[in-house]
């Protein structure tokens, strides 16, 4: 039977089939979806860790004590896991372990626009791309075998328009669910230096035989047409070239590291002219250049953002085709927080008392954009901690006149220890823990603050009073988000305190609690547009009668406006 | 169908592409098309622009549609109408629901909601239809059915038989909504007409 299955519906299918027994990941766009697809087969057990070094050291740990294991996340997140993905490959697993790599050209859903590629050279591991939905679900079993064929974790690297891309997958049954015995082996899982050293060798012999491998394998194949042109091509490249190029010889290559050097070869022999296809960084045309070959690639495409079938087709026959611009000049609709979003009133507070945030990565980030704008530096997972640490410690009297902001899911994924870090090298810094218990941005994962694990299983919910307690915080307080009133007060003190301290706003994500109260009313609005700071969905500008207005289908009856307005023109339905 | 139907599904997060977008390729699948369909997850879904693309035929590699290449566009709202206008082929059919939905950048005051949207697609878009899909949904009984009222619009220009449609649906909404979706898909059907 086939059906339409995104890219990560397929690779979940194929962990399905594939006989892989533990899967783990932390949520992270364009590659959440996989571990939740997982989570609909019972057979695979499957979990949310709290950042993806750990998720990375579960799956190792499975492999190595005999199960197939896999182990997803975004392109970003694999710089968290580095450090573990990088000594796994001295030492191999006694069962196949996959990192899955869904990179993000065009920065869709980004902070930047990582080719982790890269990273399968620098760790010196097999690596797998898929063109669809079909491959993306055969590399799993490929990559499972090669795994346990050579001893050595293999990536699978996939981007935001394999992942997102409905295409035709075959479904097969299952394999059988094999988990081998663990069996002690210190030489080769223990990484002393002597044993690195020992293991170190291993990973040049693999790599010589995964050399020999890559010349033969099903994935790398020449489809040899009109040999004027010949097109080399990885991934989604492949889907572009194709439709752009219908008569061109192509040399498709599924397994990119090691590249088959022999077979680009003879490939470059046959046709007259070459080209290399390929998003982001030069990663094949460098390695076709170092074989000698003259060849033509980034002269012509960008470094950065997605190709497309016009590109291709243009770049590569020269003529330039018809640019099709947008016709009118429509106002941009950017995502925005929700109504009721209990983010939103922190945000105004901060932005009234003219503080400087050291922000993070959540749907709070949001709070930088208008009208809002409360927010000045976001880097990556969990940086507005150590790095509001690092402004106090350049400007020591900045401390009375900033805070850092962190969600829940971000400060247990790698804010813990740069709080650590504020006591132990005593920084006077207030950090806001916008407390949800969920993590809402990727579209409400569990996190250990959630109370429930991604099988559905109840679990024991992190305190994080009692955790920013045993990192030595002496100053803690839970406040109401909507309590305006209170949410400032406690930021005046706390920020003017010479210590370090935290305050927790909590509250549920909007979009997942069950609402009861009423929409807003407006009654005798001056028109002074206050309320429109909040940048409320909910709340917009009737220009005829000069007052603010209520969607009243959108308003969830927060009740963070009422505090805005000074005329008291905003009510419960009901109240005087 | 020997050359390849590119279809763009443009509106609002929360507004229901994605469903309309399954009961489209499921009524595809039943005419032995390759199906592709691609969409963008991840910020948009905080009430930003969202657009889902599906292309039919009997050979499709690329899972995106280019500018200039839609020969349908179903907009959900007028605004994104506007914004993905150039997206369609010269003789390519829009149909516009005319339910307008107002960005923050709007409401905040940091732009202006153009008024001239129906008018201006209008005159430049040959096959164009307007209907207030909302309202028919509300008629057939959930305003949330605007997304099969869209799809029954479509289906006019689809030479899909009527069966594959109902079969969608039947696949594809709950079982205690279909009526209700079938009487929304009806209204799509005669505005079409």
């Amino acid at each position: 039977m086939k059906i339409l299955m995104t890219g990560n519906e397929a690779i979940a299918r194929g962990v399905y089939e594939y006989g892989v027994s533990v899967a783990a990941a932390y949520p992270g766009t364009p590659s959440t979806e996989i571990l939740e697809n997982i989570a609909t087969y019972p057979e695979v057990y499957c979990q949310w860790s709290p950042n993806e070094k750990v998720a990375m050291e579960v799956g190792i740990g499975a492999a190595i004590a005999g199960a197939r294991a896999i182990v997803t996340m975004k392109m970003v997140g694999v710089n968290v896991a580095a450090d573990p993905l990088l000594t796994v490959a001295y030492t191999g697993t006694r069962a196949g372990l996959v990192l899955v790599s869904a990179d993000d050209p065009g920065m869709h859903s980004s902070q930047n626009e990582q080719d982790n590629r890269l990273y399968a050279a620098f760790a010196k591991i097999p690596l797998l791309e898929p063109s669809n939905s079909q491959e993306a679900k055969d590399m799993v079993g490929l990559a499972m075998e090669i795994s346990e064929a050579f001893d050595t974790p293999v990536m699978i690297r996939i981007t935001t328009r394999i992942a997102h891309s409905q295409s035709l997958v075959e479904l097969n049954d299952p394999l059988e669910r094999l988990v081998k015995t663990f069996e002690r082996n210190p030489r080769k899982y223990v990484m002393l230096p002597a044993n690195g050293r020992a293991r170190r060798l291993v990973v040049e012999e693999r790599m010589h035989k995964l050399a020999e491998y890559t010349e033969t394998v099903a994935v790398n194949n020449m489809e040899l047409q009109d040999l004027t042109l010949g097109i080399i091509t990885s991934g989604i490249s492949y889907q572009y070239v194709k439709e752009a190029l219908p008569t061109a010889s192509i040399l498709k290559l599924g397994l990119t590291n090691p590249l088959p050097s022999g077979l680009i070869k003879e490939f470059a022999a046959k046709v007259e002219k070459l080209y290399v296809v390929e998003e982001l960084e030069p990663y094949i045309e460098n390695q076709v250049r170092s074989l000698g070959i003259n060849v033509i690639g980034k002269e012509l495409f960008p470094p950065y953002g997605e190709l497309s079938v016009r590109m291709v087709s243009e770049k590569i026959s020269g003529q330039p085709g018809i640019t099709v611009a947008p016709v009118f000049d429509s106002p941009i609709r950017p995502p925005v927080m929700c109504p009721g979003c209990p983010h939103r009133g922190v945000f105004y507070i901060l932005k009234q008392l003219k503080l400087v945030v050291s922000g993070d990565i959540g749907c709070y980030t949001l709070g930088a954009m208008a009208p809002l704008e409360a927010m000045d530096t976001t880097i990556c997972m969990g940086a507005s901690i150590s790095a509001g640490l690092g402004m106090i410690k350049a400007h020591p009297e900045m401390a009375e006149n900033m805070v850092a902001v962190i969600g829940d899911s971000t400060f247990l994924h790698s804010g813990v220890t740069g709080l650590m870090d504020v006591v132990y090298n005593g920084g006077n810094l207030t950090t806001i823990i916008l407390d949800n218990s969920i993590t809402a941005m990727t579209g409400h994962q569990e996190n250990p603050s959630t109370g429930k694990t991604l099988m559905g299983q109840p679990a024991p919910k992190v305190d994080f009073v009692a955790l920013c307690k045993a990192l030595g915080i002496k100053r803690i307080t839970e406040v109401d988000p909507f309590d305006l009133e209170t949410v400032k007060e406690t930021i005046k003190t706390e920020v003017a305190v010479p210590e370090p301290s935290v305050i927790i706003a909590r509250r549920p994500c909007a979009l997942i609690i069950k609402n009861t109260e009423k929409p807003l009313q407006v009654q005798d609005c001056t028109g002074c547009k206050m309320c429109l700071k909040l940048g409320c969905p909910a709340l917009s500008f009737d220009e005829e009668n000069k007052t603010a207005q209520v969607d009243q289908a959108l308003c969830t009856g927060c009740g963070v406006c009422i505090k805005v307005c000074k005329f008291n023109a905003l009510r419960k339905a009901g109240d005087a | 169908m020997s050359k390849i139907t590119n279809v763009l599904l443009v509106g609002v997060g929360g507004q229901g592409t994605i469903l309309a977008s399954k009961i489209l390729t499921h009524a595809a699948l039943a005419q032995s098309y390759e199906v592709k369909m691609s969409e963008i997850h991840g910020m948009a879904q905080r009430g930003g622009s969202v657009v889902t693309q599906v292309r039919m035929g009997e050979n499709v590699y690329s899972p995106v549609i280019e500018p200039g290449e839609a020969d349908f566009i179903v907009a959900f709202e007028q605004l994104e109408a506007y914004r993905w206008a150039h997206f369609l082929k010269k003789d390519g059919v829009l149909i516009v629901n005319t339910q307008k939905i107002v960005p923050l950048t709007v409401l905040i005051g940091a732009a202006t909601y153009p008024e001239s949207i129906l008018g201006d697609l209008k005159e430049r878009v040959g096959r164009f239809i307007e209907l207030d899909g909302l309202k028919l949904a509300s008629e057939a009984g959930n305003a949330k059915a605007t997304n099969v009222v869209l799809m029954g619009v479509l289906s006019k220009y689809m030479d899909f038989p009527e069966d594959s449609w109902k079969n969608a649906l039947v696949a594809k909404v709950p079982a205690k909504l279909l009526d209700l979706n079938m009487k929304a898909f009806a209204s799509g059907v005669v505005v079409a007409k």
